[in-house]
């Protein structure tokens, strides 16, 4: 009975099922995939740039116009005018800062919450339900409250923030926790493993990409929260939502677009990041353990 | 194979199992292995065979009776794999022995990827490996602790006969140059004859033992093995006694 017969020798490699395929289809499936990811969304994204001048110029009169200005006016006096645009970076600069803050202490919260209900039964009783309550509070009825508190400046922005984000970061974390399968758990008690070398070596790198997909969801509430929460508490450096606020009081319907176009953008910005993330760190096994 | 005599390495004395849902799996089960023996476990499905390994682990216990595993460590090998989809080879291989902090690792993991035959294969991802070559991942891993008694949990049911055969052949060479004391839980005749000193047949739920038959085949056996009468008469006396069983 030799070893030798049935697998190689070190130095080979196991062949790669991409290569193995025929060439052909797999250069059909490139083209195919770009067609798919890039062409499909700039059509879509030329019938939105048509519906919106549609609606701009043939729906709205020329006094209800400031509501949706068409997009060339947008561009032109929104973002390729200077001092607008010095303006708008600086507010979406703040915005970053009042977004990442909230995000982050959003995820150490809720990533610390999520494996403190793992640990035990009637914690997670005891926690959940709050988290669900947290999630559903009218954040916008709280405001003065959080002002008494906080003032009007940055802190209570990253509350808001932080309220509206913290959710998906807890019940996804706290699912991909308890995803481990029970033979795997079989494995750790076999071993009498503690529960912190079980956290650590199996319920964490198993609920990372449930974790991605929350962190994800979140990056772009927290976009949203970080604005929201501008909107309403305007002392100290204006963000995309101060900007918001004032634009619309003073109908400046061409600020206020482009305004609203990089608040969407940042939060798109975010999402993406986090999908990239995610691809690096769990992308290697997860995606292809599920093909 | 000589008889041996002295302590057995793995023994159940009268082991009844009830589940919490009032399911009587085992009843009255007494069975022993000597060191050095390869004893396989058939019966029907259902019968209390996994959980027999699941109580000898301590990963369940025993209703009634009485189980002694001499052993500092056991090698439990699942029906699946069970590999942690997040490490290559190497780091799934070294699990066992990085919970019960051996030392050496390195070298334990070197020797039980050559004995299974997965030189070259460390580097890759559970996901990039054919089925057979996952469950010689998951025999590493036990490998790796130098077990004095291997519990299998019909470890190759789901791979295909070739591959099966191969893994038998495989296996016993590892028992030969490991010396360990195996319980084989499998569904195949086959398969139970070909690898064992003796095969153990249970009865249908609740499981006990109703018939123990000597396997008196030399070891090292050869593959060819498989296609001699006597091997064939062996596998007719286990499968008359499986099919009263059921």
């Amino acid at each position: 009975m030799s070893l030798t017969t049935s697998v190689p020798t070190s130095t080979s490699v196991a062949p790669d099922p991409v290569a193995l395929a025929p060439a052909r289809p797999r250069v059909r499936r490139r083209i195919g995939s770009v067609v798919v990811r890039v062409l499909l969304p700039l059509a879509v994204f030329g019938v939105i740039i048509g519906a919106w001048y549609a609606v701009s110029e043939l729906v709205l009169n020329p006094q209800q116009r400031f509501m949706l200005p068409p997009p060339h006016e947008v561009l032109k006096v929104g973002v390729l005018d200077g001092q607008n645009f010095s303006d708008m970076m600086s507010a979406l600069g703040t915005t970053c800062k009042v977004t990442f803050a909230g995000l982050g202490i959003s995820i150490v919260l809720g990533v610390s919450a999520a494996v403190l209900m793992s640990q035990a039964k009637w914690i997670e009783n005891s926690l959940y339900p709050w988290a669900v309550v947290l999630q559903t509070l009218p954040v916008l009825a709280l405001t003065p409250v959080f002002s008494f508190f906080w003032g009007f400046a940055l802190t209570p922005r990253v509350i808001v923030c932080v309220i509206i984000s913290f959710f998906p970061i807890v019940s996804n974390t706290l699912f991909g926790l308890q995803s481990a399968e029970r033979s795997m758990h079989d494995l750790f008690t076999l071993h009498r493993a503690g529960r912190l070398t079980r956290l650590w070596k199996l319920q964490l790198p198993a609920a990372l990409p449930m974790m991605f997909a929350g962190f994800r969801v979140a990056a772009g509430l927290s976009v949203i929260g970080a604005i929201v929460g501008e909107y309403y508490f305007k002392q100290g450096d204006p963000g995309l939502g101060t900007n918001l606020s004032v634009f619309t009081s003073r109908l400046e319907g061409e600020r206020l677009w482009a305004t609203v176009l990089t608040a969407s953008l940042l939060g798109v910005a975010v999402f993406v990041f986090f999908g990239w993330l995610s691809r690096r760190v769990v992308g290697r096994w997860y995606q292809s353990n599920r093909s | 194979m000589t008889v041996l005599t002295g302590a057995p390495a793995l023994s159940f004395e009268g082991v009844g199992k009830r589940f919490k849902d009032g399911t009587l799996a085992l009843t009255d089960t007494t069975l022993a292995a000597s060191p050095g023996e390869f004893v396989s476990v058939v019966g029907p499905s259902g019968c209390g065979k996994s959980t027999l390994l699941r109580i000898a682990s301590g990963l369940d216990r025993a209703t009634t009776g009485a189980v002694e595993v001499a052993s500092a460590q056991v090698g439990y090998v699942f029906q699946d794999a069970t590999l942690l989809p997040w490490r290559n080879v190497a780091a799934n291989v070294g699990l066992f022995a990085e919970l019960d902090h051996l030392d050496q690792r390195e070298r334990r993991v070197a020797d039980a990827i050559a004995l299974v035959g997965l030189g070259g294969f460390e580097k890759h991802l559970p996901h990039e490996l054919s089925g057979g070559m996952r469950m010689r991942t998951s025999l590493a891993r036990s490998l790796v602790l130098d077990p004095d008694v291997f519990l299998f949990d019909e470890p190759f049911g789901a791979l295909d006969e070739i591959t099966r055969e191969r893994l038998n052949d495989e296996l016993l060479r590892m028992f030969a140059v490991r010396g360990f004391t195996a319980l084989f839980v499998t569904h195949s005749v086959a398969e139970a004859v070909f690898l064992s000193t003796r095969v153990v047949v249970m009865s249908g739920r609740p499981g006990r033992v109703i018939a123990d038959v000597p396997v008196p085949f030399a070891y090292p056996r050869s593959p060819e093995l498989r296609y001699t009468p006597e091997y064939a008469a062996r596998c007719g006396d286990v499968s008359r006694y499986l099919r009263n069983a059921s």
